[in-house]
């Protein structure tokens, strides 16, 4: 359910009826960012705002920090994991 | 493209599968039994075929595809209703192009629209009113189905109609709440389910709070999950960690899209425009109370029930039809008794194959390696054998 | 150009100086008279212009001997047209028209020659649209180095016909020591594109605007008759070759399966796709393998041709960004497989309809 996908707002074509233009992959489409626009949020602060697009409204900003803590929490993972492939083969040296 | 390709590294995927194998040996599992989790979403029922990602699971994991999929548990007789809206002589009927192969009784959307009816494919809720505006002599009815994601964007679209006070435009609203079904799948007397990924795009809407009771009255652990495969790989993890710990917690692994509050616009939306029905009809599963929305008595006028005649029908499912227990997980799409032979994606008897997002359209066009092997599987169950890989069941 | 229906009494020898008059195609100008002779005169044959179609006479005529002297079988096969938009980025119907026939000859292994051209108008037509797709036409012919020699034309009442159809035949020829067939894929031969799929397919559903999606992609339209030519001419041992047009790259894998009793492995990361095409495929839900291509065909050569049927083509303008993508294996036979490129695999089936964008 539910086809949603990151892009981001180039420009704010009308910020009164919450009309913005998002780029995916070099395409463009017209879209409605009402949702994530609130007082601390204006319109005009969207420009740049990499959001989650559904069915031609930009459904949440994309939080790019949390994005950068769960990769950093799947390196680590890959780290442990490269450790205990370590320990093994050090094991089946033995 | 940002925020996708980070999500598909294969690299990443082989140290998740290799985390969840040490964890899932530290799971006790009664008879050998699988652990059965279930993805609710029909997106990452999609995801999961689309890359493969049940073979690079343990065989002690088995993904049960839920009922998060719109199209597929449209009860027949809404379809019908879509028809004979879409057949009005003077409607322009608007539709997102996956509702448009969806068999009703006498026949689909697709099927009217080369009968003559003016059915038309939009991307966006705001498409169909966009119609309006260009057309203000025919009636623009949008078929608005979806779960929470998807209401905003209706509720949104009726406000801005109603703004713009445009009169030749109408919602039939066939919205749909997951709460209450996961609610219906937890009351089921035969559940055998150990724990959730939920839905990921739902939840940026409603926030991570409304699923806690899973946790606490069904003691079953529930991970919202993104749609990259990563995602998935790390939410079937963190799910399999918690039962290795013997946890029940709501956790979330899309930090990066669903705040805890979900969407407060979205959801004041929501509030504004919709409200409960007492109940709303599910393919293979019924009647479930409060699962269904439709518009308040103040945007009637925007209500395409109320402003036209709708047949408004119970259509029972076929008889032969297994969708439902392939909902609950209480069986594999395989086992059912018309999968791959009286039931497939060109003759749709059930929901489930309709749909690319449903269970068994996905299984029979990604999964269907060795169709002999799904023939024995039939064959096995029909001699009361106990299949390969069929769980509790 | 000859009319099927039989031509009035002409006068002899009859003068080609006839004026298209108005600015609209009306029923008269398929009406057997002289307003189609005047269309006929100023539209096609100003175009088309050729030894072959000069004459005007019901059919067209060439010498066998020259046929036979650089093939021993003759290749010919028919299609229509009736793309929708008439006009979109990279191209129009009548490039399509030309390409898509010269292209169904070309990987036969043969070499286009003529092509037929059949139009049938709607009532009311702009006469200027018809005049431009007879030109694109005219470029695609001559780029593809084929004679357009006889045709027809037809104007039907408005609504019994969209604007504008055609159809084209060709004829070409196919060398001596020359046998490509999907069926003789063999277990170990590797698989090749020349370039990226899913433009056309793209540039079409952008063009058809309902779904606002502002996309920098031009049809891939172009004829591939040069390309398949120097495959043959570099010695590469081609053993099947089909263009992926309708249902794309996926259903031509399937039918190499199907033909030949074999299985297909592909690797979903080697498959050239343009980001925008990605951007398109993910916002709408839709499979690039799916899309329909009008310029870009699949091969399956023996694995110790390779690296030389992949240079060959990067060689060519039509095969910049060619690709190995595959190879043919022993089985499950008649199934297609894809390793997803992150580690998981899946079937690639045909597909039962048309692709619909994915929303829900």
């Amino acid at each position: 359910m539910c086809v949603g996908i990151p892009g981001r707002i180039i420009t704010v074509d009308d910020p009164e009826h919450r009309l913005a233009t998002v780029d995916v992959g070099g395409v463009r489409r017209k879209i409605n960012i009402a949702c994530i626009v609130d007082e601390a949020h204006p319109p005009e602060a969207c420009i740049g705002d990499w959001v989650l697009i559904h069915v031609g409204f930009a459904m949440s900003r994309i939080d790019e920090e949390e994005a950068q803590k769960t990769l950093e929490l799947l390196r680590e993972l890959g780290e442990m994991d490269a450790e205990l492939e370590a320990m093994h083969a050090f094991d089946r040296a033995r | 493209m940002k925020f996708i390709d980070e999500f598909r590294d294969p690299a990443k995927a082989k140290a998740l599968v290799r985390h969840i194998n040490t964890l899932v040996t530290k799971i006790p599992r009664p008879g050998g039994r699988p652990l059965q989790l279930m993805e609710v979403c029909g997106g990452h029922t999609h995801s999961i075929f689309k890359y493969g990602i049940a073979q690079l699971l343990p065989e002690a994991i088995e993904l049960v595809h839920g009922p998060g999929c719109p199209v597929c548990v449209l009860p027949m007789g809404r379809v019908d209703d879509c028809v004979a809206l879409a057949e009005h002589p003077n409607v322009i009927f608007t539709t997102f192009g996956d509702a448009m192969r969806v068999p009703g009784s006498r026949k689909s959307l697709l099927q009217a629209k080369a009968e003559g009816a003016d059915v038309r494919m939009v991307y966006s809720p705001m498409d169909a009113l966009a119609l309006a505006r260009a057309h203000p002599d025919r009636e623009v009815v949008f078929f608005a189905l979806g779960f929470e994601t998807t209401m905003p964007s209706t509720a949104l679209t009726v406000l801005q109609a109603e703004a713009e006070g445009i009169e030749n435009f109408s919602v039939f609203c066939n919205h749909i709440t997951i709460i209450p079904v996961i609610k219906a799948i937890l009351d089921s007397p035969d559940l055998s389910l150990d724990g959730f990924l939920g839905p990921g795009h739902v939840s940026m809407v409603i926030g991570s709070s409304p699923y806690e009771f899973i946790a606490r009255h069904y003691h079953r652990p529930l991970v919202i999950a993104g749609f990259e495969p990563i995602d998935i790989l790390q939410s079937v993890w963190m799910v399999v960690k918690q039962l290795a710990e013997g946890r029940c917690e709501v956790e979330n692994q899309y930090q990066r899209l669903v705040p805890h509050a979900g969407n407060r616009v979205a959801l004041e939306a929501i509030h504004r425009v919709f409200e409960l029905r007492p109940w709303f009809e599910w393919r293979g599963l019924g009647s479930i109370d409060h699962s269904g929305v439709r518009l308040r008595e103040s945007f009637a006028h925007l209500d395409a029930e109320r402003r036209f005649s709708v047949p408004n029908l119970k259509i029972a499912d076929p008889k032969s039809c297994q969708c439902g227990e392939v909902l609950k997980g209480v069986i594999k799409p395989w086992q059912c008794k018309v999968f791959g032979t009286a039931c497939t994606p060109e003759t749709p008897l059930g929901s489930l194959m309709v749909s690319s997002e449903g269970a068994c359209a996905a299984v029979y066009q990604y999964g269907r390696i060795d169709l002999a092997e799904v023939v024995r599987q039939r064959e096995a169950v029909a001699a009361g054998r106990q299949p390969v890989g069929a769980g509790s069941s | 150009m000859s009319d099927g229906r039989g031509a009035p009494p002409r006068k002899s020898p009859r003068a080609r100086s006839g004026k298209l008059r108005g600015d609209t195609i009306t029923l008269s100008h398929g009406s057997g008279g002289r307003a189609m002779r005047d269309l006929i005169d100023d539209v096609f044959v100003g175009s088309f212009d050729n030894p072959a179609l000069a004459p005007l006479e019901d059919q067209a005529r060439f010498p066998l001997a020259e046929l036979a002297r650089s093939g021993d079988r003759l290749a010919f096969t028919t299609d229509s047209y009736v793309v929708d938009p008439l006009f979109f980025p990279g191209g129009d119907i009548g490039t399509l028209a030309v390409n898509g026939t010269v292209n169904d000859l070309a990987v036969s292994g043969a070499r286009p020659l003529y092509l037929t051209c059949s139009m049938i108008i709607e009532e009311g037509f702009p006469a200027a649209e018809l005049r431009r797709v007879a030109a694109s036409m005219r470029a695609a012919a001559e780029t593809a180095s084929v004679a357009i020699v006889t045709g027809d034309t037809k104007v039907v009442n408005r609504g019994a016909a969209d604007k504008l159809f055609i159809n084209t035949a060709g004829i070409g020829v196919i060398p001596a020591d020359v046998n490509i067939s999907a069926a003789r894929a063999r277990p170990g031969d590797r698989l090749l594109v020349n370039g990226h799929i899913g433009d056309h397919g793209v540039a079409i559903l952008a063009a058809r605007d309902d779904l606002a999606l502002e996309v920098p992609i031009r049809s891939d339209t172009q004829p591939l008759a040069a390309l398949v030519q120097s495959l043959l001419a570099a010695g590469i041992r081609v053993h099947c070759l089909r263009d992926a047009t309708r249902g794309g790259l996926a259903t031509v894998l399937n039918e190499f399966a199907d033909s030949a009793g074999v299985g297909i492995r592909i690797d979903e990361s080697a498959i050239p796709v343009r980001e925008a095409v990605r951007g398109v495929s993910e916002l709408l839900g839709l499979d690039p393998l799916y899309y329909a291509n009008e310029g870009v065909l699949v091969a399956a050569v023996p694995a110790e041709d390779a690296q030389a049927a992949l240079a060959a083509m990067r060689a060519q303008p039509a095969g910049q960004h060619a690709a190995l993508i595959g190879e043919v294996t022993e089985g499950p036979a008649g199934s297609v497989i894809m390793d997803t490129g992150f580690g998981g695999e899946r079937i690639v089936d045909m597909l039962v309809g048309e692709q619909l964008p994915r929303i829900c």
